[in-house]
């Protein structure tokens, strides 16, 4: 299995091994040393608001912590199964109707068995952020196989 | 999106004296992705989460993705607030901080929300999600949403 993270193919990681993702349409904008961005067209079926079309708290969640799970593993350089403990995001200000949404996450610190992360949500600016978020992750959190061969195996079901 | 917001309250308001809730689930387009379902049952307000497979965040357990258990923790609250406050408009949510105690496996999961404190403007809120066993949580939240 090849360790490179290669835009491409971990899109395809997503696609066959995150449902929920390939559900509601993530797609890596970015990545580097410097972190990850994902990014989520707008959906009207992903609205909390029926009157303005302004997306539901919870899909912002959604981005945010996949894009937040996957710095992990791209400061890491390998896909071991990690799961959230805890994710606290501050919502500053409604995401426009109809605007991509980005999320940008970058794994500050890393211990042996926690990884602490910092991430925002945005439209055009990173630094006029929709949301900001902190959470920590749990690194080998399962004696199941990493994310990458998962993927694999799900595209063969 | 065709609706005023005179007409959401209406439904809302509606629903507050039926005591029939589906109404508005239907009209919050994030709802009905969830499929989210309400269950009263001696005054208590439950929400239940059907198990669906595209909520899957890790195939192999397989558990429900994080976000998917977030999402739905910060709409039980909300559920809560349009259902026991007398609200003038869509309660906004501030912040929340979600605290995952074990995977979520795909299974149906129920939350119960509280108000800690009903402010005048800003509600503080703690949200419990279970599954086989309210003894059992998957994840709790608290959340503070602004009112007014």
């Amino acid at each position: 299995m090849s360790d490179s993270f290669d835009i491409n193919q971990i899109q395809n990681i997503i696609d066959a091994g995150i449902p929920q993702c390939a559900d509601i349409g993530v797609k890596v904008h970015e990545m580097d040393e410097g972190g990850v961005t994902f990014r989520l067209p707008y959906d009207e079926k992903l609205a909390g608001n029926p009157v303005t079309g302004v997306l539901h708290g919870g899909v912002i969640t959604t981005l945010i912590d996949s894009a937040s799970g996957m710095c992990i593993y791209v400061k890491l350089k390998k896909y071991i199964p990690i799961a959230t403990l805890d994710l606290r995001i501050d919502y500053l200000k409604p995401a426009t109707p109809g605007e991509m949404l980005y999320a940008h996450a970058y794994c500050y610190k890393l211990t042996e068995k926690i990884g602490f992360v910092r991430s925002v949500a945005y439209h055009t600016d990173r630094n006029d952020p929709i949301a900001n978020s902190v959470s920590t992750f749990m690194l080998r959190s399962s004696a199941t196989p990493p994310l990458n061969e998962v993927s694999e195996s799900m595209k063969k079901v | 999106m065709d609706m005023t917001s005179e007409q959401f309250l209406d439904v809302i308001s509606k629903a507050r004296e039926t005591r029939e809730w589906k109404p508005v689930f239907e009209i919050i387009p994030y709802f009905s992705y969830l499929g989210l379902e309400l269950e009263e049952c001696e005054g208590r307000i439950i929400c239940r989460l059907p198990k669906d497979k595209k909520f899957i965040g890790n195939p192999v357990l397989p558990a429900l993705h994080g976000g998917i258990v977030g999402a739905f923790l910060e709409t039980t609250a909300l559920v809560h607030m349009l259902m026991t406050q007398d609200v003038t408009r869509l309660p906004k949510i501030i912040n929340i901080t979600v605290e995952y105690l074990r995977s979520a496996k795909l299974e149906d999961s129920f939350a119960e929300a509280v108000i800690t404190k009903p402010g005048r403007r800003v509600a503080n809120m703690r949200v419990r999600a279970w599954q086989e066993s309210k003894d059992k949580p998957i994840a709790t939240a608290s959340a503070n949403f602004l009112v007014s």
